[in-house]
């Protein structure tokens, strides 16, 4: 007789993990907003408005990617729409936000401004949800949701795989920034939504909103890190690994893989959808070049860069480039895409495990070098 | 022409002197009866080589003088002045000189005349009109003629002229004369006429139909061809590699950035032969795509093959520094790339169809890259071995192929195509950084519909997508159409995963 082991059930977190999560909740809950609101400007610990929006930005970045993380690192699955669903996600908040403004608008009218502009004289009628913020809370899940659910289910069903779906993905992506684009469409055309004034009745930019949409942000990505990790490591998470490696042995043991690739997928893109909503009244406009092939592409680096299949790495991707985007492109402009370029480039060819795979590939290295010594 | 209606000399100092009314109002009486004399007086006119002293109007050419009624020579008189015309006059006496072509000797001249009058009908030119008629011979100008009398009566306050004139032009099936026809139906009172043009009003948009119908499968080709050029080399590179080439794009703009370089060659040093730059451009664009597709194949590619997901990562890294570079060396604003003299203008097929040559030699050379590439996969060492590789690439090896080397030649092949096609889309729109953005989403779609390993899907799907789009732009707007062909695809792919034309047997599931 041998002896099978069963997988042991893992963790959510080590202990250590749980003082990280809780130690980085509390910054970003309390100490964010004590740094920011309390400190005087001067003190040398305040935290300037700068970079409370750079950081707000960064972290709904940081839900896409590990958004992609899952549908990507962890299924195998390339989607090059998830700025479809980011860019969804903020204009159903951007159409809240247009309602809100109410009569306040340049031409005093009921409908937004641009409807104005364009003669028309009733709201159409896919705005009618954007009255109530609970149905925009709705709107913002099912809008993408949806969309992934019916592109999805046909894209999947037909078994359309790897490089296949990513172009498909792609030319969805880039069919919504031409139809965004219109006019006719009623989503504002080119200039998008801006000038938003107020949220749930309440001024918009005043620093005690900026930081509570920072604070709302920051427990939304650390929310969605631990579901993430919860799925990944159920049964469910396994059998995404599963086909990630081998779909067709995934089949012969008896999985049809079209539910799991489905949901995921789905889930992938609710968590864009929702990253975009918390990203628009952030910035303060959303515009369709939010759509446009080369964002999707970019939050693909985010979470190769900072190493696939390990949901910490995507985030630190997110903040990485960023990071490294805002800083050049205040310093040198021109350069900044020869940059991205070639992280694109070096990060595919020699750093495939990305930052984290490499920073854990070095302390098992260590390790094992102690292990020899003692 | 009798001598007995010739110019009398009191009608030409009715012309140019007094009120400006007074002297247009003279014009017309004297091109109602016209004569040779009458051209070169009013072409005179318009040199400003007319000169007036006391009551004597004298023509100076070339210090000498001559009369204008007869022609006969006649001395310059002392203190003459020159006479002014303002703009209206002007503008008269160019379109009396314009319908007084109708008389020309000249069976060309009189047709271009007669041709404009039928585009732009003047009421004034009436009473010349109906004299041309009467002395015209050849029977293809007298209908254009009659066409131009009766767009000139559409507007005639008689009713039995409208009427026939309405008829009348039912026969010319031109959007000129449509837009006439819903012009004056607007103003019209009377029913008879008002039926009369409505009648004469379907016809010519039967007529036209058909024009509209040929010129959108036409502009449609030109697209599908365009692709095709696109497509192909990308065909090649993912067909054979697995290399999902995301900088094919930008490979395209590095073809049309070098046609740009040597046509600034030709203009700078080599003017005389600026009309053939195309022959060296051609080539170069070739060998400077390939160039760049080589070294990029060498240098990443290689250490992505059987990864395609990577692939598609680095190659959008790539496509970003050369968009950067080309914005570096070239500037972000669209550089201007001439067509050679023999490729403007077009073919007049129909009224309302004309093909421009230059997207017309695209179709042609579209199909001459196709039947090249097929023929060296078909028939050279070269295709052989990239066939070999492509089936089996283990096997090949073993058969001494060297796989390496040959990954280095199709995809420099399929670089270099790339480039060719960015010469060729330089010729018929903008050069600037962004060239190969436009085309690569739509050019994947090509490929994706048309399967790997055979170059006949690749032009089915391009040709097939190219006229589908343009048929339901003419429908439903370009954005929708796009949609709808995007829609199509997917609906497509649920029936034929692999694309119009798979690869049998066990390497498609792989």
């Amino acid at each position: 007789m041998t002896n099978i082991t069963l997988p042991q059930p893992v963790r959510l977190l080590s202990p250590l993990g749980w003082t990280v999560f809780i130690g980085l909740l509390l910054c970003v809950s309390l100490l964010a907003p004590a740094l920011n609101l309390w400190l005087p400007v001067s003190h040398p610990l305040h935290m300037s408005d700068f970079a409370v929006s750079l950081v707000g930005k960064i972290m709904c970045f940081a839900i896409c990617a590990l958004a992609m993380d899952l549908i990507w690192g962890y299924t195998g699955i390339l989607s090059l729409g998830h700025g479809l669903f980011f860019a969804l996600g903020g204009y159903a908040m951007g159409m809240y936000l247009m309602r809100q403004i109410g009569t306040d608008g340049n031409y005093t009218s009921e409908l937004p401004d641009f409807m104005v502009f364009l003669d028309w004289k009733t709201l159409p009628w896919h705005w009618y949800f954007s009255d109530s913020f609970v149905a925009t809370l709705l709107l913002v899940v099912f809008a993408p949701g949806l969309l992934a659910l019916v592109f999805g289910y046909f894209a999947f069903r037909s078994r359309i795989k790897g490089v296949y779906f990513s172009i498909i993905t792609q030319a969805m992506t880039f069919a919504f920034m031409l139809l965004f684009f219109r006019n006719e469409t009623g989503f504002g055309g080119n200039n998008g939504f801006t000038d938003f004034k107020r949220i749930l009745g309440t001024p918009i930019a005043t620093p005690n909103m900026r930081m509570l949409l920072f604070v709302l942000t920051g427990t939304c990505l650390l929310g969605c890190y631990l579901a993430a990790r919860w799925l990944v490591q159920s049964k469910y998470g396994r059998v995404l690994q599963a086909i990630r490696d081998a779909e067709s042995r995934v089949m012969f043991s008896g999985y049809s893989p079209l539910p799991y690739k489905l949901s995921i997928w789905v889930i992938s893109a609710v968590m864009c959808g929702i990253a975009g909503a918390l990203y628009v009244p952030q910035v303060g406009i959303i515009n369709p070049s939010e759509m446009s092939p080369a964002n999707s592409i970019e939050i693909a680096i985010w979470a190769a860069v900072g190493g696939r299949a390990t949901l910490i790495g995507p985030i630190v991707g997110a903040f990485m480039v960023n990071g490294a985007k805002s800083w050049l492109t205040m310093v040198a402009p021109e350069y900044w895409l020869y940059v991205l370029g070639a992280l694109f480039i070096a990060v595919t060819l020699y750093m495939p495990q990305g930052v984290v795979g490499l920073l854990g590939s070095l302390k098992q290295r260590l390790q094992a070098g102690k292990g020899e010594s003692s | 022409m009798s001598v007995a209606q010739a110019l009398t000399p009191q009608q030409v100092r009715d012309i140019v002197t007094g009120e400006t009314d007074a002297r247009i109002e003279s014009l017309q009486k004297v091109l109602a009866q016209a004569d040779a004399q009458t051209t070169v007086f009013l072409q005179a006119l318009v040199d400003d080589a007319v000169v007036i002293a006391a009551e004597q109007v004298v023509i100076v050419r070339d210090g000498k003088g001559f009369d204008p009624a007869t022609g006969k020579d006649m001395p310059v008189p002392a203190g003459a002045e020159g006479v002014v015309s303002n703009n209206r006059m002007r503008g008269e006496i160019d379109s009396a000189l314009a319908a007084l072509q109708l008389l020309s000797t000249d069976e060309a001249i009189r047709m271009k005349a007669a041709q404009a009058l039928v585009s732009e009908p003047d009421p004034s030119k009436k009473p010349l009109l109906e004299k041309a008629i009467a002395a015209e011979k050849n029977s293809a100008i007298s209908q254009l003629l009659l066409l131009a009398q009766a767009a000139i009566n559409i507007t005639s306050t008689d009713v039995k002229e409208r009427l026939a004139a309405a008829k009348a032009l039912g026969n010319s099936k031109t959007p000129n004369t449509q837009l006439l026809l819903n012009q004056q139906m607007m103003q019209e009172t009377d029913p008879a006429v008002r039926a009369q043009m409505g009648a004469s009003l379907a016809e010519i948009k039967s007529a036209l139909a058909w024009g509209e119908r040929l010129g959108a499968l036409f502009t449609g080709l030109s697209l599908g061809s365009i692709l095709l050029l696109v497509a192909l080399g990308l065909a090649i590179t993912y067909g054979l590699m697995g290399v999902i080439n995301m900088a094919h794009g930008e490979l395209m703009m590095v073809g049309a950035y070098a046609t740009y370089v040597v046509q600034v060659f030709f203009r700078q040093h080599m003017g005389s032969a600026f009309d053939y730059y195309l022959v060296a451009a051609l080539p170069m664009a070739f060998l400077s795509a390939a160039l760049v597709g080589a070294l990029l194949e060498r240098t990443v590619l290689r250490h992505l093959y059987g990864r395609p997901l990577e692939t598609l990562l680095a190659t959008w890294g790539i496509s970003l520094i050369l968009m950067q570079t080309v914005r570096t060396v070239f500037g972000a604003q669209n550089v201007a790339v001439e067509n050679p003299s023999w490729m403007s203008g077009g073919i007049q097929v129909l009224v309302n169809l004309s093909l421009p040559w230059n997207r017309l030699l695209i179709v042609i050379f579209a199909f001459l890259v196709l039947g090249g590439v097929a023929l060296l996969i078909s028939q050279t060492r070269l295709g052989l071995f990239v066939r070999g590789v492509t089936q089996n690439r283990a096997m090949a090896s073993c058969m001494g192929v060297n796989t390496a080397r040959i990954d280095t030649y199709a995809f420099a092949l399929g670089s270099g195509i790339a480039g060719l096609a960015g010469c060729a889309l330089s010729q018929i729109g903008n050069v600037g950084p962004d060239l190969g953005q436009g085309y690569i989403v739509d050019a994947f779609m090509v490929v994706v519909l048309g399967g790997v390993g055979q170059l006949a899907g690749t032009v089915y799907a391009a040709l097939g997508l190219g006229v589908l789009n343009k048929l339901l732009e003419g429908w439903t707007g370009a954005v929708l159409a796009k949609i709808a062909v995007l829609v199509f695809i997917i609906i497509f792919i649920q029936k034929r995963p692999q694309g119009l034309f798979a690869m049998k047997g066990r390497s498609a599931e792989a």
